[in-house]
C-alpha cells in the first residue's frame, strides 16, 4: 500500500495542502476528485476556506464545471422532492427522505456538491403499497419487471423495485428498511421512523442526526461495490464534524447504534474516517466502540481490505491488492445480506448474465 | 505502453491519447499534423485522458475488438478493431459533452469568415458536416464541424478545430468539391454508415485561438432536387431549437439559458434548404459580404 496519501484525501484531510501543488499534480488530483464523486464537494471546501481564488484556472475551470451541474442538480432536486411531496399530501403521511437527498433538504454540509441518481424515502411497510400505487397514479411506473428481479426486490430487499417517472425520467427508491429483509443484523425500522425529525420551512422529514450517520454507516459497510466508497466514506467525515457540535451526539451515537443492532457498521465508520480522513472523533468514543469488536485478526483483515476498498475509485491510488480487496468485499457484502441458500443461486445468475452480456454491472 | 503517449492541444483542451495500436498514432499523426503537441511535463495540465486499446485477449484477439478507456472507464461498448480511430473522436466527443460544463456546447458544425461565425445546427444526417466541410475548403475558417463552444461570460464562440468527420456520399462529393482536401482511411461498416475524416486546412488550425462572435444561426436541411432556399425563422423558436441540440443545456442552467438568448439575440436566423453544394457556398459567401 502506498505510503503517502492520494492527493485527494490530504486535500480533503487539509484543503490547505492544494497550494503546494504543481500543474501536475492538480491534474492528478482533478482526476482523482472527478472519479470518486467528490470534485465538486472539493470545490465548496475550498470555498468555505477562501482557497478557491488560488486554484490554477486550468484546474479551476473543472472544479466549477462541476459545481454548476452540482447546482443545477439540487435545484431539480428540489422540484423533484416537491413533486413526492404532493403525492405524499394525498396519502396523508410524512415524506421520509434518506441519504444524498436528506443532506441536502436538511442542508448538511455533506450536500454540497453531492451528486445522487435518485430519490431514496422510507415508509412504514404495511404502508408500501399504498406509496406504490399512489406513485404510480401520479405518474411513476415500476421497472425491473422480470418475474426474478421483482421477487428478489419484494421478497428479500429493504426496498421495492426503483421506480421511474414517466415524464421526468427521475428514479425513486421506496424502502421500508435501511438493510435487506434478510441480512443478519436487521434493525427494526419502526425505531428510525420514530425518531425521524421535521425539517424546519419544508414538508420533509429526516432522520435523525445520529440515525443519518449510522445509515450512511450501515449502507458502506454492507456495500458490495466501491465506485462511491470514498465518497461515502467523505459524507460520514462531514456529518460527523458538523454533528460533534450537538448536544450528547456521540453518547446518543453509540446508544443509538446498540438499539438498531448496527455497532459493527458504525464501529468501522469511526473507524475507517479517523484511519483515512483523520476525522477527529474523541479519544474515548473510538475505545468504547472497541468492546463492539473484540477479534484482533479479524480487525488486521478488515484494515487490510477496507483500507484499500474505502480509497478513491482512481487507478492512482490502487495498490497491487485493491481490485482483490475489492473482490473479498463483494463477496462478503452479499455474505451478509443474504442467507446462502438464496446467495449462491443469486450471484450463479448474476455472474451468467454477466458473462452472456445481458447485464451491464 | 506509457512512451506512446500523445499529448495535444485541440481547441481549448489539452488532451492525452495512449495507444498500443498503431493505427491510431498514425491517423492522430496525420489529421492532427499541424497541432501543437506536447512533451510531458510538470507544468502542463491535461484536461482529458483517452486509452483506445484492446480490452483483453478474448476481446482484443479473437473476437479482434477494441475499447476506449476514458482515464480509466470504459463508457462505451467496444468495437470492431478497424475502428480504432474514430472511436479515438467519439471517445472524444462524449468526454466533452459530459465533462465540460464551463462552456455551452451545441451539437453544431461552425465556421467563420470576415471575423463572423455561421453556426450550422441540425439533427445527424442533415448535412451540417458537408456544409462545413464545404466551407471549409472554400475559404471559411473551421472552428468545429462537431460541437459549437461558447464562453458563457462573453458569448463569444471558440474553435475546437477537428477533423471533420464526412459519411457516405459527402466524402465523394466533398473529394470532389476540393481535390487538395486530405482525407484520412476510411472506415466501412460504422454505425454511422462508411466514414472518413478530412484533414482541417493549416490556417484554421493556427488559428484556433482567435474566437469570435456568432452573426448566423442556421438550420440546414439537405434534400435531394431541392432548391436552394433560406427562410428566416424567429429567435425564440431559434433559441429553443438550439436548447434542444445544445449537449449541456439542462445542466447549465440559468447561465446556458442566458448566454444562449444573448447569442441569438446578436445573431441572424435561418432555416436553410439546399442539394447543390455550389449554390450553397455562393449564397453563404454573399451573406458574408
Amino acid at each position: 500500500m502506498n505510503t503517502q496519501n492520494p492527493l485527494i484525501v490530504s486535500v480533503l484531510i487539509d484543503p490547505k495542502t492544494s497550494l503546494d501543488l504543481n500543474l501536475q499534480q492538480w491534474d492528478l488530483l482533478i482526476r482523482q476528485a472527478r472519479r470518486s464523486g467528490v470534485l465538486a464537494r472539493f470545490g465548496f471546501m475550498l470555498e468555505r476556506n477562501g482557497l478557491l481564488a488560488d486554484v490554477p484556472s486550468v484546474a479551476l475551470k473543472h472544479i466549477q464545471s462541476t459545481q454548476t451541474y452540482a447546482y443545477q442538480m439540487a435545484m431539480s432536486l428540489k422540484w423533484e422532492i416537491h413533486c413526492i411531496q404532493k403525492v405524499f399530501d394525498t396519502l396523508e403521511m410524512p415524506l421520509v427522505l434518506l441519504k444524498g437527498t436528506a443532506y441536502t433538504v436538511a442542508n448538511n454540509v455533506a450536500a454540497a456538491g453531492r451528486f445522487f441518481s435518485d430519490v431514496d424515502i422510507l415508509v412504514p411497510e404495511d404502508r408500501i403499497e399504498d406509496v406504490e400505487r399512489a406513485l404510480i397514479h401520479w405518474g411513476w411506473k415500476a421497472t425491473y419487471l422480470d418475474a426474478y428481479d421483482q421477487r428478489f426486490y419484494r421478497e428479500w430487499m429493504h426496498e421495492i423495485p426503483p421506480m421511474e417517472h414517466m415524464q421526468r425520467h427521475t428514479t425513486i427508491d421506496v424502502h421500508h428498511n435501511i438493510l435487506p429483509r434478510t441480512g443478519r443484523f436487521c434493525p427494526n425500522p419502526k425505531l428510525l421512523l420514530a425518531n425521524a425529525v421535521k425539517v424546519s420551512d419544508e414538508n420533509a422529514w429526516v432522520l435523525s442526526s445520529e440515525d443519518r450517520v449510522i445509515h450512511s454507516a450501515t449502507h458502506l459497510f454492507h456495500e458490495g461495490e466501491f465506485d462511491h466508497g470514498f465518497r461515502d466514506l467523505s459524507d460520514l467525515d462531514l456529518l460527523l464534524k458538523e454533528f460533534n457540535s450537538l448536544d450528547n451526539f456521540w453518547e446518543n451515537l453509540l446508544k443509538r447504534a446498540e438499539e438498531l443492532n448496527q455497532q459493527i457498521p458504525l464501529y468501522y465508520a469511526l473507524r475507517y474516517t479517523t484511519l483515512i480522513l483523520k476525522t477527529p472523533i474523541p479519544r474515548e468514543v473510538l475505545d468504547d466502540c472497541k468492546l463492539w469488536y473484540p477479534n484482533g485478526i479479524q480487525r488486521e483483515i478488515m484494515d487490510w481490505l477496507f483500507c484499500r476498498a474505502l480509497m478513491p475509485n482512481h487507478p492512482s491510488c490502487d495498490d497491487y491488492w485493491t481490485g482483490f480487496a475489492r473482490w473479498v468485499l463483494y463477496i462478503r457484502s452479499h455474505w451478509i445480506k443474504m442467507p446462502v441458500r438464496i446467495l449462491v443461486p443469486h450471484l450463479c445468475r448474476k455472474g451468467w448474465l454477466r458473462l452472456t452480456e445481458q447485464e451491464d454491472h | 505502453m506509457d512512451s506512446k503517449g500523445i499529448l495535444l492541444q485541440i481547441g481549448p483542451f489539452t488532451v492525452r491519447l495512449d495507444s498500443c495500436i498503431d493505427v491510431v498514432n498514425q491517423s492522430v499523426n496525420n489529421l492532427y499534423a499541424d497541432y501543437n503537441f506536447f512533451e510531458e511535463a510538470s507544468d502542463i495540465f491535461t484536461d482529458f485522458y483517452i486509452r483506445i486499446d484492446r480490452p483483453n485477449f478474448y476481446r482484443g484477439y479473437l473476437r479482434s475488438q477494441v475499447q476506449c478507456y476514458v482515464d480509466g472507464i470504459t463508457p462505451f461498448k467496444p468495437l470492431p478493431i478497424a475502428q480504432s480511430y474514430p472511436f479515438f473522436e467519439w471517445g472524444l466527443n462524449w468526454i466533452i459533452a459530459s465533462h465540460v460544463h464551463y462552456y455551452l456546447l451545441i451539437h453544431a458544425a461552425v465556421v467563420e469568415k470576415n471575423g463572423h461565425v455561421l453556426i450550422l445546427c441540425g439533427e445527424p444526417g442533415a448535412g451540417k458536416s458537408t456544409l462545413c466541410a464545404a466551407l471549409a475548403s472554400r475559404g471559411w475558417r473551421l472552428f468545429s464541424d462537431e460541437m459549437a463552444v461558447i464562453d458563457l461570460q462573453t458569448n463569444e464562440v471558440i474553435p475546437c478545430v477537428r477533423p471533420i468527420s464526412l459519411k457516405n456520399k459527402a466524402i465523394d462529393l466533398i473529394g470532389k468539391l476540393a481535390p487538395d482536401a486530405v482525407f484520412g482511411e476510411s472506415y466501412p461498416e460504422t454505425t454511422k454508415g462508411t466514414l472518413s475524416h478530412m484533414k482541417p486546412m493549416k490556417e484554421s488550425v493556427l488559428r484556433g485561438n482567435e474566437r469570435a462572435f456568432c452573426k448566423w444561426v442556421v438550420f440546414p436541411q439537405y434534400r435531394e432536387g431541392s432548391k436552394t432556399c433560406l427562410t428566416s425563422i424567429e429567435k425564440d423558436q431559434t433559441v429553443i431549437k438550439l436548447a434542444k441540440n445544445s449537449f449541456n443545456y439542462n445542466a447549465l442552467g440559468s447561465l446556458g439559458f442566458n448566454s444562449l438568448c444573448d447569442m441569438v439575440e446578436e445573431s441572424h436566423c435561418y432555416e436553410f434548404e439546399y442539394s447543390d453544394l455550389n449554390e450553397a457556398i455562393t449564397l453563404f459567401d454573399k451573406l458574408a459580404y
